[in-house]
């Protein structure tokens, strides 16, 4: 089965081409990072404006990197949410538009389950049970995973997601937006241990976040200690980093020994950062737990995911829809997600 | 010839099929969101008309200005018909409509763009280009909505009534605030601009907004004292 997958869910318009027996035959991808920089955060009504700009060209070029037609797809799936309520919107039209007139069914998938399920395209994918562990610029979860469409939530955050708490830091020490990865590079070359910042919840006993207080640490430091040496930004980067993996890290494992599952997943645009990586490696290793990634390049929002999500929930058994009648959910808990 | 027509720039949703000529028209029922109710509209015209997504020669739109979502919902669909039919696209502007359903030789057409403002549009009807826009459609406040010049002007759209001075300001004149931009002109104007060869590819479609400045750059924020 061979299915179209669509994402317009915040800054990114991703398409791609899943094939059941093939595996992934194409994809596409357009960032907008570029487009949001000059107003320091993601403008909801310019990232609708841009989505409906990059779909058309974007189908073309997936459809012919595929090498399959539009007649012979199975099913259509897109991105219902969570997400900015315009631009799940202009994914979602044209997705219908396109589904109803080729006389396709439909399947709206939720984000959050793309990401989670995105580690099974690699080379080597896990088996299922697994813990993932979805840290992005907009989400930061733990969920216990036992199979497609069965997913429970073990804890996500109370307030900042932990890509959200990197820009916001990133944005106090002057690197300009989306920091994240600056701020992750400036770490790099931090000296561990000059400052001491707070592990937000690392003994709350749950599986839950909070990454606020972690950005205010940094805020008073930087204005109350603001120091002249030229290593200052780079050290409270590192021990903003420090704290912030060192909590992801501690969380998850107890996520493993508490689901008594062996093996985590890992995804969302924070999976690519290196220290994480480090430290949740090493720290599985010793516990002889294994950790996962997907592609670097389907870390952050893509099609491939969504094309994938929906060719999962297809081989499960789900049942598409007929195309027309259509509404997103900018707002959508994973656990009311139903089962295949 | 068949023409598909979709326009949602305003809460007042319709579709239209053009055969050769003949006119179908719907309109999508009031209280729903657009998305729920607009391609199963066109699904039960299309089969009215004994006709189907496969006989159509072009999709027309209508580009705004209007509701930002609204604009969007009809383009995206329209874009994801002519790709899947490997069809073009006739973007047709909502000010245009509007003057093309008052019917007169030349028409105001003021459409509410919230937020205190008029989109403002100065329509001239011409035999076979349908409806020319005199200047290039305008974002003004209600104030600032010029009188037109000469008495044979007609004055339509809703703005009339969203800003009541403005409609005793131009009570002068031969006012019709009831009128909206509906898919039947929308269809007739793609037409004429489908005879003139007007297509467009569907990756060159896109809305006319006129409102193009929706969010303060971090500069601009910071020059009037704002935060980073």
């Amino acid at each position: 089965m061979r299915v179209l997958g669509i994402e317009s869910s915040c800054d990114e318009t991703g398409l791609a081409v899943y094939d059941t027996e093939r595996g992934l035959l194409a994809h596409a991808l357009h960032t907008q990072i570029a487009l949001h920089a000059e107003y320091g955060g993601v403008v909801p009504e310019l990232a609708s404006r841009d989505h409906i700009r990059r779909l058309v060209p974007l189908l073309r070029q997936v459809m012919g990197a595929s090498g399959c037609s539009l007649a012979e797809l199975d099913a259509v799936a897109y991105t219902q949410g969570p997400g900015l309520a315009g631009a799940l919107l202009v994914g979602c039209a044209f997705a219908e538009g396109l589904a109803a007139s080729l006389g396709k069914p439909i399947l709206p998938v939720h984000h959050l389950e793309g990401h989670l399920l995105s580690p099974l395209l690699a080379q080597e994918p896990p088996e299922f049970p697994f813990v993932a562990l979805l840290v992005s610029g907009g989400h930061t979860q733990l969920m216990a995973v036992a199979g497609v469409g069965k997913y429970e939530l073990l804890g996500e955050t109370l307030d900042d997601a932990a890509g959200e708490a990197f820009d916001k830091t990133a944005k106090l020490l002057g690197l300009g937006y989306p920091g994240g990865p600056a701020l992750s590079k400036l770490a790099d070359v931090g000296q561990p241990g000059v400052f001491d910042l707070p592990r937000p919840m690392l003994h709350s006993g749950d599986f839950n976040f909070s990454f606020a207080g972690l950005k205010t640490a940094v805020l008073t430091l930087v204005r109350d200690k603001s120091e002249d040496r030229p290593d200052f930004p780079a050290d409270v980067a590192r021990a903003f980093q420090d704290a912030l993996v060192e909590v992801l890290v501690k969380k998850s494992i107890a996520a493993l020994k508490h689901t008594g599952m062996q093996r985590l997943v890992v995804a969302g645009g924070v999976g690519a950062n290196r220290q994480l990586r480090q430290a949740l490696n090493e720290a599985a290793r010793k516990r002889r737990y294994r950790v996962y990634y997907p592609e670097l390049e389907f870390c952050t929002d893509n099609g491939a995911m969504i094309a994938f999500a929906g060719a999962m929930r297809l081989m499960a058994g789900a049942q598409p829809r007929p195309a027309g009648v259509f509404a997103v959910r900018p707002r959508w808990p994973l656990n009311e997600l139903m089962g295949a | 010839m068949q023409i598909l027509a979709l326009e949602t720039s305003t809460d007042a949703g319709s579709c239209a099929l053009w055969q050769d000529g003949q006119l179908l028209s719907a309109s999508c029922p009031a209280g729903r969101p657009h998305s729920e109710t607009l391609i199963p509209l066109v699904q039960q015209m299309l089969a009215e008309a004994g006709s189907g997504f496969a006989c159509l020669d072009a999709i027309a739109f209508g580009m705004g200005p209007g509701a930002f979502t609204g604009l969007r919902v009809a383009c995206g669909i329209a874009q994801g018909m002519a790709v899947a039919l490997d069809r073009p696209l006739l973007p047709v502007g909502s000010l245009e409509t509007m003057a093309w359903e008052a019917g007169g030789q030349r028409v105001v057409s003021l459409l509410d763009a919230r937020m205190g403002e008029v989109y403002w549009g100065l329509c001239e009807r011409h035999a076979d280009e349908g409806i020319v826009l005199l200047e290039e459609p305008g974002l003004l406040l209600p104030d600032a909505v010029p009188l037109p010049s000469g008495e044979d002007w007609q004055i339509v759209g809703n703005a009339l009534q969203a800003y009541p001075a403005l409609g005793s300001r131009l009570a002068a004149w031969d006012c019709q605030p009831q009128i909206l931009p509906q898919a039947r002109s929308v269809a007739e104007l793609g037409a004429l601009a489908l005879a003139r060869g007007e297509a467009l590819d569907p990756a060159l479609a896109a809305p006319r907004y006129v409102r193009n400045k929706v969010a303060r750059t971090t500069a601009e924020r910071l020059a009037d004292g704002g935060r980073p």
